[in-house]
């Protein structure tokens, strides 16, 4: 779409540099660390080195001792205000700090406030605590086996760890499907737990004023007024109601998702805060965060794929087990404990379609949360692209002539998929031939087979997903009974200048230059003109934040909303000054002008001085408008991916020569920023594809808490994206845009899994479970007497 | 124990414990925030700071190490209103989104830059691999870089 303002007003369509550029290459940017507030005390937490036990005893005297040293806070002093347990986000609850007994390694025991960080330190290494060891349920399907020791024994009349059961889809009809199926492919398939390391860990600093009882804490948080409500909710008991809590999301050093949740470590700050009256920091650790923050994943699926003799495939089929650590702590939508996993039938037009989900409790931190991925969104794309994959090589058919045989069609858009969603708009095929011109699939399937014929390991592998995202529609979509709209509160100034505030908040994505272009696109006000606000709770308009790729299809949505409101008003307004009526004036960006008389105009920027200085009598003053965005549905980005492995016999490591990227997320609003999106999502498919997983051994000890063994990928382990896009315009969205933050992280696994599987398929190897790391693949290569 | 140093062009000394890490002192002591902090244990190299024009991870030298010594931050990149090279390429090639491991990511370009005028897309890979990024894939930042040594090749710097 070419750009239909100049690229000094910079609407959408235009690479605008990034207005938050200049601060962070200054190293100018405040992230929460970099708050200092005078008389500011330090939060330190000791954690626990076994993953269950009852405490004995926490002996603090010695870390009293401490010069510097002011409190140990325990379980027991948040007992006293009913702050010890907290609700997590699915309604599930979780100890802030612990009464009776730990559930996994490194969980919280006890706090330690002082004078300054490494007072704080001293402290949390001189606390003492005894433990009684308790028995040990690292896999979920021990947790689940009969006679399995009951972990939760916080909840009354719980006999098991089964936390609940969901499915969707209509069993009878699926198992009828596949029992008219000529083929049936079935596979296990695990996705690790893994974590998403933004750069910046989690922290906060609480001030609590005792003189006005106002409390607020700069926090990393992605959701800073769903937050809000959470901690008036949790402890309206003890004082702290909405209007005295103002949470500030300064600049974000990275979420994906991880951002979302409350931590403990939050709390306590707070509840130190509250009884001190002086501010508390409290930043984690890079062990910590990645010991005791939210995982994502840590799904175990059993999946099974139907066809017909010619390569229609009809019908999927699904068990899965979520191991969710030891509470149910994910982010999703309220009314879906999987997420959106049941958007599994991913591009292909099946027939029929089930699928049952069972969470279980173990011994392990609170999982569930994304990976730069909108609510099990990449666990589902992984499956049916690995299943059709696995069906394609059964069938002894090329695996693009498989997808390109059973995508669903442009021309049945809006199509309903088998589990009821109503996919907006696509051209899947589209998307897929020219991934295939740009990598030249043709010759590398002649070069693969030449390279077989001499023993050498070449596997292409194709991934060609449809992502589910911009939640949500508010029938469906809500977290804590809070609705998933979004919002965009607009200022047009008397110079025709602007402030924009909005209900989401960035964590590098972009969002005060892609706002801004949204608002240049719809008034005509040149982006560098308009400031664009978040993550103030106290200024900003109440939204859900900034996760599952929701902030251009719900806030983005808003933006232009409450634009069309202003440029509403500013008809009325220039039809006053131009004196005619307002059905008389046509728009372009940026001015209204007499039909018939182009020289009769008025800029925004005229209308807006008229707004404060001369505006129609009857009419109110001032051009401001808010919009509060309810989606009627969600988006569906898609893309297809191809990418080309060599393998080495020697050591099995597998090597990207290339990855081909093509996506399509509706209308574009920036292209650098997408094209930055895409690769970022890209390398954070690569990462559990190839190198990230977090295990726990049968003691519940860690094995991954650390950069020296959870191995994010470098710029030597990346490859060189390539990258590019068709356009698909969402039809509902006032922009037609879709979102694209988390495309490429949902869709790359499997373009690459599939890539390596297609390189050993004549060796025997049917699947190879994420991480595919060198030693698995040496190991199956040593099996069939194929190393070198 | 008392340490005097000159960062950025400007004379500081504080009185630290000696096992105060300079990235602590950096930030905490003399309020220079651009210096960040990401993993604790050399990793990701976000702390990245130049000591006496080699590239060091400020959360793994000791504040005393850095006693005498001549500092670089990334605040002390801008030379008289005028932008570095490589900050004017992280910005022209998009090589940054959240801005957290930038600081680091242009330090250890400096120091690499005033050694390989002319480096390979393979080169910057290898000279930035001790710095993680979770947001760009790397792509735009090799680009930045690149945009830097051309630019000070022509006399840009």
């Amino acid at each position: 779409m070419a750009p239909r303002t100049s690229a000094e007003v910079g609407g959408m369509g235009h690479s605008v540099k990034r207005k938050e550029d200049p601060r962070f290459i200054r190293g100018k940017g405040t992230y929460v660390d970099d708050v200092q507030l005078p008389g500011m005390l330090y939060l330190d937490i000791v954690r626990s080195p076994y993953a269950h036990a009852k405490i004995v005893k926490i002996h603090t005297e010695t870390a009293l001792a401490v010069p510097g040293v002011l409190a140990v806070i325990t379980g027991e002093d948040l007992a006293k205000y009913g702050l010890h347990w907290m609700p997590t986000l699915m309604s599930d609850t979780q100890m802030v700090l612990p009464v009776e007994k730990v559930m996994y390694q490194a969980q919280e025991v006890a706090a330690v406030l002082a004078t300054s960080r490494y007072s704080a330190a001293d402290g949390a290494a001189a606390v003492q605590v005894d433990y009684d060891p308790l028995p040990v349920v690292v896999d979920p399907h021990q947790a689940l086996a009969p006679g399995a020791p009951v972990l939760r024994t916080d909840k009354k009349d719980k006999k098991d760890n089964h936390i609940w059961h969901w499915e969707w889809g209509d069993r009878a009809a699926t198992d009828r499907t596949f029992a008219e199926a000529d083929h049936v492919v079935k596979q296990d398939i695990y996705i690790p737990r893994i974590h998403v390391a933004s750069i910046e860990t989690c922290g906060c600093i609480a001030h609590f004023d005792k003189v006005d009882g106002k409390l607020t804490v700069w926090m990393t948080t992605q959701a800073p007024h769903a937050i809000r409500t959470v901690f008036a909710l949790v402890a309206g008991h003890v004082g702290l109601e909405e209007h005295k809590i103002r949470i500030i999301s300064p600049d974000i050093g990275g979420g994906f998702g991880g951002k979302v949740p409350v931590y403990p470590g939050y709390v306590i700050a707070v509840a130190a805060s509250v009884l001190t009256g002086k501010p508390v920091k409290w930043v984690e650790d890079r062990m910590e965060n990645l010991q005791a923050d939210s995982f994502a994943r840590d799904y175990h699926i059993s999946a099974e794929l139907a066809a017909k003799k010619d390569g229609t495939l009809t019908a999927i089929r699904i068990k899965t087990i979520a191991d969710h650590g030891y509470t149910d702590a994910a982010a999703n939508p309220s009314k879906f404990p999987a997420g959106l996993f049941h958007v599994c039938t991913g591009s292909y037009d099946l027939k029929a379609a089930h699928v049952e989900v069972d969470g279980a409790y173990t011994n392990k931190p609170p999982g569930g949360i994304a990976y730069r991925c909108s609510f099990r969104v990449t666990e589902a794309v992984h499956t049916i692209e690995r299943m059709t994959d696995i069906m394609a090589h059964q069938l002894g058919m090329d695996p693009a002539e498989l997808r390109m045989k059973n995508f669903v069609k442009p021309e049945n858009f809006p199509y309903r998929s088998a589990l009821g969603w109503e996919y907006d708009s696509g051209d899947y095929a589209g998307a897929l031939r020219l991934a295939m011109d740009r990598i030249g699939y043709a010759d590398l399937r002649r070069e693969q087979a030449e390279k077989r014929a001499r023993g050498e390991l070449m596997g292409i592998g194709i991934s060609s997903f449809t992502e589910i995202v911009g939640a949500g529609p508010s029938k469906h979509f809500d977290i804590l009974g809070i609705k998933m709209f979004d919002s965009c509160e607009i200022r047009i100034h008397p110079t025709g200048k602007a402030i924009a505030r909005f209900g989401t908040k960035s964590q590098g994505q972009g969002h005060e230059t892609t706002y801004a272009q949204i608002l240049a696109e719809e008034l005509g006000i040149p982006a560098k003109d308009i400031q664009v606000e978040e993550g103030d709770t106290d200024t900003a308009p109440y939204g859900l934040g900034t996760y599952a790729s929701r902030s251009t299809p719900v806030a983005g949505a808003a933006a232009a909303v409450a634009a069309r409101k202003i440029q509403d008003k500013a008809r009325k307004i220039a039809a006053y000054l131009l004196e005619c009526a307002p059905d008389d004036l046509v728009w372009e960006p940026g001015k209204f002008s007499v039909k018939g008389a182009p020289d009769r105009a008025k800029t925004i920027q005229e209308i807006a001085f008229a707004a404060y200085t001369n505006h129609p009598q009857g009419m109110e003053a001032g051009l401001e408008a808010v919009s509060y965005y309810d989606p009627p549905n969600l988006t569906y980005p898609f893309g297809s991916y191809i990418c080309v492995v060599d393998i080495d016999k020697g050591t099995g490591e597998v090597k990207i020569r290339r990855f081909v990227a093509i996506d399509d997320c509706g209308n574009i609003i920036n292209p650098m920023i997408v094209e930055g999106q895409v690769h970022g999502g890209l390398t954070m498919g690569l990462a559990p594809a190839l190198f990230e997983e977090i295990s726990y051994d049968e003691s519940g000890n860690v094995q991954g808490g650390s950069f020296i063994d959870y191995l994010l990928p470098t710029a030597v382990e990346t490859p060189k994206w390539e990258t590019g896009n068709t356009v698909t315009p969402s039809p509902h969205h006032p922009l037609g845009a879709k979102g694209i933050g988390e495309s490429a992280t949902v869709g790359a696994p499997a373009a690459i899994a599939n890539a390596v599987v297609d390189a050993l398929w004549h060796l025997g190897v049917r699947h190879i479970d994420i991480p595919i790391t060198p030693a698995k693949v040496w190991k199956l290569l040593r099996d069939r007497g194929v190393t070198d | 124990m008392l340490v005097k140093m000159t960062i950025n062009g400007e004379k500081h000394e504080a009185d630290v414990e000696p096992r105060l890490l300079l990235v602590h002192l950096i930030r905490e002591v003399f309020r220079l925030t651009g210096t960040h902090i990401g993993c604790d244990t050399t990793h990701c190299g976000a702390c990245t700071v130049l000591l006496d024009g080699r590239a060091v991870k400020s959360c793994t030298v000791f504040a005393v190490q850095a006693n005498d010594r001549t500092l670089m931050t990334v605040e002390g990149l801008e030379q008289n209103g005028v932008l570095h090279p490589l900050q004017q390429g992280f910005v022209a090639e998009h090589g940054l989104q959240c801005g957290y491991c930038t600081p680091g990511m242009l330090m250890t370009s400096y120091a690499f830059l005033a050694k390989h005028k002319a480096p390979t897309e393979d080169d910057i890979r290898h000279a930035i691999s001790g710095n993680l990024c979770r947001c760009t894939g790397y792509v735009n930042i090799v680009k930045a870089v690149q945009h830097a040594a051309t630019a000070i090749a022509q006399g840009g710097s």
